[in-house]
């Protein structure tokens, strides 16, 4: 869902350059305050997949494709603050190098995918491992369930914000836009859980190590 | 990450880039479906305030999307991965020239 120019008006896309710097400017204060050594090659090593898995568009139902977004797949491994900046990472390369989201949208396309759809979203994933953990006391960690509803609702979460923005933008109207976003979303929202739990799955059985823990890593 | 984790992870990236990405679904995605559907497609489809060196994943003299996708692709994710690294490290040297102490932990892999 990368905004291209043309899409939002100045009047919306001028001030979420000013979020996205802002959100951007905290979330490097905090990395810099938690970034453990054997963390700066994995901040290479998630960006260079997530820029590569965002090319590659699954077909969902209604003519439409999706692709991962990776913003929860980064915050599960990295933390909430290294996850936007990695996204932020990947979406000024592809704006910048490939036209792929608007320049003056870049800052629109940093709130939705990279501060909602990694950073905020590192809290619905927080909020429901505990909560899972808490309800369903005999089963292991549900870390995956907890990947799945955090990953659908980044997608669907960033795709809603975004139709908040055109409609700000007087591009198309709330009641028409909102609906159709979130609409498409929701089925390109159950790729992004498959493939980030598929991901994690993985991850937890060869190298649990890997899991962000929040206020440090383990080791 | 052990330098080996590293190179096997930049290799898998390098690899989607590569050989999957050429294959992918050319169908509009979520937002260019919806802007179609809804009648705002044409907004964006003035010419950019910027001129980006691969616009599309072209790259120069490849006339085959499918190659230059890849080769765009490849390059695109080395990108981003020297710059996350940059990034990163430089994050690291900064605060361990501002705090001059050794790292606790050490390199263990």
């Amino acid at each position: 869902m990368h905004i291209p120019d043309g899409f939002l008006a100045a009047r919306v896309w001028a001030p979420l350059w000013v979020v996205a710097g802002g959100g951007l400017w905290y979330c490097i204060r905090r990395v810099d305050a938690e970034l453990k050594d054997k963390a700066v090659p994995l901040m290479g090593v998630m960006s260079a997949f997530i820029f590569a898995a965002q090319m590659l568009n699954f077909p969902v139902a209604g003519g439409t494709s999706g692709h991962l977004l990776g913003g929860v797949l980064a915050a599960v491994l990295l933390g909430p603050w290294a996850g936007a900046v990695i996204i932020s990472i990947v979406l000024a390369v592809q704006c910048l190098v490939f036209q792929d989201g608007g320049i003056t949208a870049l800052g629109a396309n940093i709130v939705n995918m990279a501060l909602i759809g990694a950073g905020f979203s590192y809290a619905i994933y927080a909020l429901a491992r505990s909560a899972l953990r808490i309800s369903v006391k005999r089963r292991p960690d549900p870390i995956i369930a907890a990947v799945a509803v955090a990953s659908w609702c980044s997608v669907v979460l960033a795709s809603a914000a975004c139709a908040v923005e055109l409609a700000l933008s007087g591009t198309s109207p709330l009641k028409v836009v909102l609906p159709a976003m979130i609409a498409v979303h929701s089925l390109i929202g159950v790729g992004e859980a498959i493939i980030t739990c598929s991901i994690v799955a993985c991850i937890v059985r060869v190298r649990p190590d890997l899991i962000y823990v929040s206020g440090g890593r383990s080791s | 990450m052990s330098a080996r984790g590293t190179l096997l992870g930049l290799g898998a990236a390098l690899l989607l880039a590569l050989l999957i990405s050429p294959f992918a679904s050319p169908r509009p995605d979520g937002l260019e479906k919806v802007a179609a559907d809804k009648g705002f497609l044409h907004r964006g489809e003035r010419k950019p305030p910027l001129t980006v060196p691969l616009p599309d994943y072209t790259w120069p003299g490849i006339r085959d999307a499918r190659v230059a996708t890849a080769v765009s692709g490849a390059f695109g994710t080395l990108a981003v991965f020297g710059i996350a690294w940059g990034a990163a490290a430089l994050l690291r040297v900064k605060r361990d020239s501002a705090r001059h102490v050794t790292r606790p932990f050490g390199h263990r892999e």
